[in-house]
C-alpha cells in the first residue's frame, strides 16, 4: 500500500479540518460584519455542513470494508464500528454547533467553531487508531481544543478558572499516559495494539505491565472523569461556557470511552485478570473495578448535595461513568455493544440537557437549583425535553438511560466467573435508585414548585426549540426502539471481526 | 382487543398534554372518555375470551432480537381481573376527582399515563416488559402528588418514589441475575419458569424479587409509604395508589417472584429463630401487617390515615394468601386484591374527595361536632356500605375473599390463622371507631353547624382552630359525578360478594395456567 491511499482513508478527518479554516476564512472575511446572532448562526451553518458531509465520507469508506494505513503499524485504521463511532461524534459535534450558535458568550466566533472542529478531528482520529502513538497526539489535540474552548468566555472569571483547573489536571493526565504508553512499548515493542496481545509476557505479568496499566488507566480515568481523576469535572461542567461544557460531556465522553475500551480490549486483553469477587486476579480489571465503585458511589452521593444544576450533572457524569466502566469489565463480545450505546445515548441525552441548562442560565444569569422553579409555565416545551433527559439519565423507562442501563448491567453479569460482578451489579443498581432522587430534585423545581413572580420569562429561539426536541426525540426513540441502533452496532461489530 | 386498553391510555395522556392550557372542562371530559374507552376495552376482551386454562397471546413482536427480549401482551384469567379492576378504579378515579382545576391537564395527563402503565403490567409476560411498565407508573405517581396533594406532599411524594424505585432496583437485580443464569436469550415468564435455577440460586434471587415486589404491596416493615403516600396524594390518585399500585407489588410476587424461583420458597437447611423459610417468613410478615395495620389504624387522628393504614392491613391478606400456596389462597389473594381495589378506591373517595374537600380537615376531632351524616348523608351511606364491605361482611366481595385466604391459611399455616383473625376484629373496630367519629357522632346539631357557618368563627367550646371558612362548604351536596363513581364502585364490591364465581372463574382458570400451576403442585406438601 502506498502513501497514495492515506488521503482517501482520511477523508472525514481532511473535510473537517477544512471546513474548520473555512470558517475561520469566512468569518475573517465576510461573517464579521454581520450583527452577532446572525454571524455566529451563519458560521454554525457552515460547520454543520461540514459535519454532514464527512458522516457521508464516513459511511462511503465503511462501506469499503476495514483497512489500515500503514499495514501493520495502524496509524488510522477504517473500520465498521469506529465508523459508526465517528458519524456518532459527527452528529455530536454538528448538536453542538448548533447549540453555539444560540449563545452569545464571545466575538470570536470563528476561532470558536475552528475548535470546535478540531477537537471533532481529534475524536474521530482516536476512534479510528490502532496506534498508541496516535492516541496520544489525537487525545492532545481534542485535549487542547477543549482547553481553550473552556477558556473562551472572557467576561467570565469562572471560565478562565475553569479552563485552568482542567488544563492543570489534564496536562498531569497526558503526562501519566504518555508515561504508560512508553512502558507499554518497551514491553511489548510494537505500538499497534493489535500486536501487543501476543509480545506481552504473561505468567508472570511483567511488572513493567503493571505500571504501565495503572499510568494508562490513571491516563484515561482523568478523560472520562472516574474517581479519583474527577476533580476537575465539577469546576470545568460549571464554568465553560456552554457548548465547551456539553462537548465535554458528550463528545470527549464518547471518544475517550471508545479508545479506552480499544486499549484494554485489544491491546491488553490477556492481561485482564478478573475482578470477580473473592476471585479477584491480578490484571487490569481489578483496578477497572475500583474505579467503577469510587465513581458510582462517590459520584451520585456528591450529587445529591449539590444546588448548581451544572454541578449536579457533572457528578451525575462522574457516575454514569463508573457505570460505563462496568461495560468495560464486560467481555468484548458483549461489551463493546452496549458500551458504545450506552455512551452514545448518554452523550446525546447530556448534551441536551446542558442545552436546556444553557439557555435557562443565558436568559435568567443563574443555574442553580431556584433559577428552574416553574420553568413550566416560563417555557412548557423546554421543560418536557428536560424531563425526557432527566429521567433517561435516572434510568427511567422507556427513555434510552434505561435500556442503556440494563444492557450494561445484563452485559456486565455474562462476563466470565458465573455472576460474579454481581456485586458490582447490585451497587451501580442500588445507586441508580438514590441517583432518582437528586434529578427529582430538578424536575421538582421545574414542574411542582411555582415561579417566583417577577421571574425573568425564558424563550428559547425556533432553532434551539427545534434541536433540543430533535435530541429528546432521539432519546426517546432510542429507549423504545434499541433495535435500531443495536442492529447496525452489532452488524458492524461482526464485520470488525470482534 | 385487550392491548387498547394500553395504547388508549397512553395515547389520551398524549392528547391532553397537546390540550391548550386552562381547558379543565375539555380536560376532565376527554379524560373521562378515554377511561371509559379503556374501560370497555378490557370488559370487551374479557367478555370475549372463555375462562380457559391456557394463555391468551394478544401481540408478540421481537422487541430488541439481540437480546431475547419481546414485545409480549397476553391475558390469562388473573391478568382479565386485574385489568377490569384497573378500568373500574380509573373511571371511578376521574369521577371524583371532577373538581380539578388547578392544572387539570397536566393532572389528567400524568393520570392516564399511570393507567396505561398499570393494564400494561398486568397484560405483559416478557419479564422485561413488565418491568418497563412497572417503572413507568413511577414518576407520574411523584408529579400526581407533589404537585396536587396535601399535608406534606412533596415528602409523601419523594418516598413514595424512592421506596418504589428500590424496589424495582431490587426485580432489577433479581431479573437480571435470572436472565443470565438462564442463559441470556429470553425475558418469556413462561419460559424461564421453565428454567431449573440451582436451589442455590433460588434461595436468594426469591426473596429479592419478592421483597422488590413487596415493598410496594405495603410489605410491613416497608409498608411507610404507603399511609404517607396515601395521605399526601390527591383523592384520584390515592383511590389509584390504594386501588390498583399495591396491586402491581402483589401481582409482581404471583407473575414473577414465586413462578420463577419456587425453589426458594422450600425449607432451609435448619431454622432461623422458629422461622423454616422465606416463605413462612413472608406469610408472617403478612400477617403482621395484617394486625399491625389495623392496630394502627385504630388509634390515627386523621380519617385519611386510618383508610391509609386500612391498606397496609388489607394487602397483608393478599401476601399471607400469596405465601399459602394452596389453591384457596391464592385465589382468595387474587379476589383480594380485586375487591381491596375496590372497596379501598370507595373509601378514600368519600374521605378525600365528599369528607375533605368539603370540610377541609381530615381530623377525626374536628369532624366530629359536623354531624356530617346530616349534613352529607350520601357520603354518610356510602361510608357505612364502604365500611361494611371493608369489613369483610358477607354478601360483598371482602368476605369471599378473606375468608378464602383464612381456609388457605389454616391449612398452611394455622397459627397465622388464628392471629389473623384477631386482624378482621380491629378491622371491625377501626371502621365503626372512624365511621361513629366521623359521620355519627350526634354532638353537633344541625343548628350548631349552621351557627358556625354564619358566624364565621369557632363558636363555644370548639378548640381555637381556625375553620371558619371552610365550614359552609359542608352544605354543598354531593355532585352527580361523586355518586355515579360511588355506585360503580359499591355495585361492583356487592355483585362479586354476591356472585363470586363470576371472578372466581377466571382466577381459578388462571391459576390452571402452565405458569402457575407448577406453583401449586410443587407446593402441595
Amino acid at each position: 500500500m502506498s502513501l497514495g491511499v492515506l488521503p482517501s482513508l482520511i477523508l472525514p478527518e481532511a473535510v473537517l479540518t477544512v471546513t474548520a479554516f473555512l470558517v475561520l476564512a469566512a468569518d475573517v472575511l465576510w461573517l464579521r460584519r454581520w450583527p452577532g446572532l446572525t454571524r455566529s448562526r451563519g458560521a454554525a451553518v457552515l460547520a454543520s455542513l461540514g459535519c454532514v458531509v464527512a458522516v457521508a465520507c464516513c459511511a462511503h469508506l465503511a462501506a469499503q470494508g476495514t483497512q489500515s494505513y500503514p499495514p501493520g503499524v495502524g496509524m488510522v485504521v477504517v473500520d465498521p464500528l469506529g465508523s459508526l463511532v465517528q458519524q456518532l461524534l459527527l452528529g455530536l459535534a454538528l448538536f453542538t454547533a448548533l447549540v453555539t450558535a444560540e449563545s452569545r458568550f464571545t466575538d470570536h466566533v470563528g476561532e470558536y467553531f475552528a475548535l470546535l472542529l478540531l477537537a471533532t478531528v481529534g475524536m474521530m482520529f482516536l476512534a479510528g487508531t490502532e496506534n498508541i502513538l496516535m492516541i496520544f497526539v489525537s487525545l492532545e489535540l481534542v485535549s487542547l481544543s477543549l482547553y481553550a474552548m473552556t477558556a473562551f468566555n472572557k467576561r467570565e472569571a469562572r471560565s478562565a478558572e475553569a479552563a485552568l483547573k482542567y488544563f492543570l489536571f489534564g496536562g498531569m493526565s497526558a503526562a501519566l499516559l504518555l508515561f504508560g504508553f512508553s512502558l507499554l512499548y518497551g514491553v511489548t515493542g510494537t505500538l499497534n495494539l493489535t500486536q501487543m496481545p501476543a509480545k506481552l509476557r504473561m505468567t508472570p505479568l511483567d511488572p513493567l505491565a503493571v505500571v504501565a496499566m495503572i499510568m494508562v488507566l490513571a491516563g484515561f480515568g482523568f478523560k472520562v472523569a472516574a474517581v479519583p481523576f474527577h476533580l476537575w469535572a465539577p469546576d470545568a461542567y460549571q464554568g465553560a461556557p456552554t457548548p465547551a461544557a456539553a462537548f465535554i460531556a458528550s463528545g470527549s465522553k464518547v471518544a475517550s470511552f471508545y479508545a479506552l475500551a480499544r486499549v484494554m480490549w485489544v491491546g491488553l486483553q490477556p492481561a485482564a485478570g478478573s475482578g470477580v469477587w473473592q476471585a479477584l486476579a491480578q490484571g487490569w480489571a481489578p483496578i477497572v473495578a475500583i474505579l467503577a465503585v469510587w465513581s458510582i458511589l462517590l459520584g451520585n452521593l456528591a450529587a445529591l448535595a449539590q444546588s448548581s444544576v451544572r454541578r449536579l450533572l457533572a457528578y451525575s457524569a462522574v457516575a454514569h461513568a463508573g457505570y460505563l466502566l462496568l461495560a468495560v469489565l464486560a467481555s468484548p463480545r458483549d461489551g463493546f455493544p452496549c458500551l458504545v450505546y450506552y455512551v452514545a445515548t448518554y452523550a446525546v441525552t447530556t448534551l441536551g440537557a446542558f442545552a436546556v441548562v444553557g439557555m435557562v442560565q443565558d436568559q435568567t444569569g443563574e443555574e442553580n437549583l431556584g433559577a428552574f422553579a416553574g420553568l413550566r409555565h416560563r417555557a412548557p416545551w423546554l421543560s418536557f425535553c428536560l424531563l425526557v433527559f432527566l429521567l433517561s439519565l435516572a434510568g427511567i423507562p422507556p427513555l434510552a438511560g434505561f435500556f442503556g442501563k440494563f444492557y450494561v448491567f445484563s452485559a456486565a453479569l455474562r462476563a466470565p466467573g458465573n455472576l460474579g460482578l454481581l456485586w458490582l451489579v447490585i451497587l451501580a443498581v442500588g445507586l441508580s435508585a438514590v441517583s432518582l432522587y437528586y434529578y427529582l430534585q430538578v424536575l421538582k423545581q421545574v414542574f411542582v414548585i411555582e415561579a417566583a413572580p417577577g421571574a425573568p420569562a425564558v424563550s428559547a429561539s425556533v432553532l434551539g426549540q427545534v434541536y433540543v426536541g430533535l435530541l429528546a426525540a432521539g432519546v426517546v426513540l432510542l429507549g423504545v426502539a434499541p433495535a435500531l441502533l443495536l442492529d447496525r452496532l452489532s452488524a458492524a461489530l461482526q464485520r470488525s471481526g470482534f | 382487543m385487550l392491548a387498547w386498553t394500553i395504547y388508549v391510555s397512553f395515547l389520551g395522556a398524549a392528547g391532553l398534554a397537546l390540550l391548550p392550557r386552562e381547558q379543565a372542562r375539555l380536560a376532565r371530559r376527554l379524560a373521562l372518555i378515554v377511561a371509559i374507552a379503556g374501560l370497555g376495552c378490557a370488559l370487551g376482551g374479557a367478555v370475549t375470551s372463555e375462562a380457559s386454562t391456557r394463555l391468551t397471546t394478544i401481540t408478540k413482536v421481537a422487541w430488541v432480537p439481540t437480546l431475547g427480549i419481546e414485545y409480549h401482551l397476553a391475558a390469562d384469567g388473573i391478568s382479565l381481573v386485574l385489568v377490569v379492576l384497573t378500568g373500574l378504579a380509573a373511571v371511578a378515579g376521574i369521577l371524583f376527582s371532577w373538581n380539578i382545576e388547578h392544572r387539570a391537564k397536566e393532572f389528567f395527563a400524568f393520570y392516564l399515563t399511570l393507567i396505561g402503565g398499570v393494564y400494561g403490567v398486568f397484560l405483559s409476560f416478557d419479564a422485561f416488559l413488565l418491568f418497563v411498565f412497572y417503572e413507568i407508573a413511577i414518576i407520574p405517581k411523584y408529579f400526581l402528588i407533589a404537585i396536587w396533594g396535601s399535608t406534606r406532599k412533596e415528602y409523601g411524594a419523594m418516598k413514595l418514589a424512592l421506596y418504589s424505585f428500590v424496589g424495582s432496583a431490587l426485580v432489577l437485580i433479581g431479573l437480571l441475575a435470572g436472565y443470565v443464569q438462564a442463559g441470556g436469550h429470553t425475558f418469556n415468564l413462561v419460559e424461564l419458569a421453565r428454567v431449573p435455577f440451582p436451589r442455590d440460586f433460588q434461595m436468594w434471587a426469591f426473596p429479592v424479587v419478592f421483597v422488590g415486589f413487596a415493598i410496594l404491596a405495603g410489605l410491613w416493615p416497608f409498608h411507610t409509604w404507603a399511609p404517607t403516600g396515601h395521605v399526601a396524594a390527591p383523592t384520584a390518585a390515592s383511590m389509584l395508589l390504594a386501588g390498583v399500585v399495591m396491586k402491581l407489588g402483589a401481582y409482581g410476587v404471583l407473575r414473577v417472584a414465586m413462578p420463577l424461583f419456587p425453589l426458594g420458597m422450600e425449607n432451609w437447611s435448619g431454622a432461623v429463630l422458629g422461622v423454616h423459610s422465606w416463605r413462612e417468613l413472608f406469610a408472617g410478615l403478612g400477617t403482621v401487617g395484617i394486625v399491625y395495620g389495623a392496630m394502627v389504624a385504630l388509634v390515627q387522628r386523621d380519617f385519611k390515615f386510618v383508610i391509609g393504614y386500612s391498606s397496609v392491613s388489607h394487602m397483608g391478606f393478599v401476601l399471607l394468601g400469596l405465601m399459602t400456596l394452596t389453591d384457596k389462597g391464592l385465589s382468595g389473594a387474587v379476589l383480594q386484591m380485586f375487591s381491596h381495589g375496590v372497596i379501598a378506591g370507595l373509601l378514600f373517595g368519600v374521605v378525600g374527595r365528599m369528607v375533605y374537600e368539603r370540610t377541609h380537615t381530615r381530623e377525626l376531632a374536628e369532624l366530629e361536632p359536623m354531624n356530617l351524616g346530616r349534613a352529607l348523608p350520601f357520603a354518610g351511606v356510602t361510608f357505612v356500605l364502604g365500611g361494611l364491605a371493608s369489613m369483610g361482611m358477607p354478601g360483598f366481595s371482602g368476605f369471599v375473599a378473606e375468608l378464602q385466604v383464612l381456609i388457605g391459611a389454616w391449612q398452611s399455616f394455622p397459627a397465622m390463622a388464628l392471629v389473623t383473625g384477631v386482624g378482621i376484629l380491629l378491622g371491625v373496630a377501626y371502621i365503626i371507631r372512624a365511621l361513629q367519629k366521623a359521620f355519627y357522632s350526634g354532638q353537633g346539631t344541625e343548628t350548631g353547624s349552621s351557627d358556625r357557618r354564619h358566624s364565621g368563627q369557632p363558636t363555644h367550646d370548639e378548640p381555637s382552630r381556625n375553620r371558619g371558612p371552610n365550614s359552609p362548604a359542608v352544605t354543598d351536596s354531593i355532585s352527580l359525578p361523586e355518586r355515579i363513581g360511588a355506585l360503580i364502585l359499591l355495585a361492583t364490591t356487592l355483585v362479586v360478594g354476591l356472585y363470586p364465581p363470576l371472578l372466581l372463574k377466571w382466577i381459578h382458570a388462571g391459576l390452571q395456567t402452565p405458569l402457575l400451576s407448577a406453583l401449586l403442585k410443587k407446593g402441595a406438601p
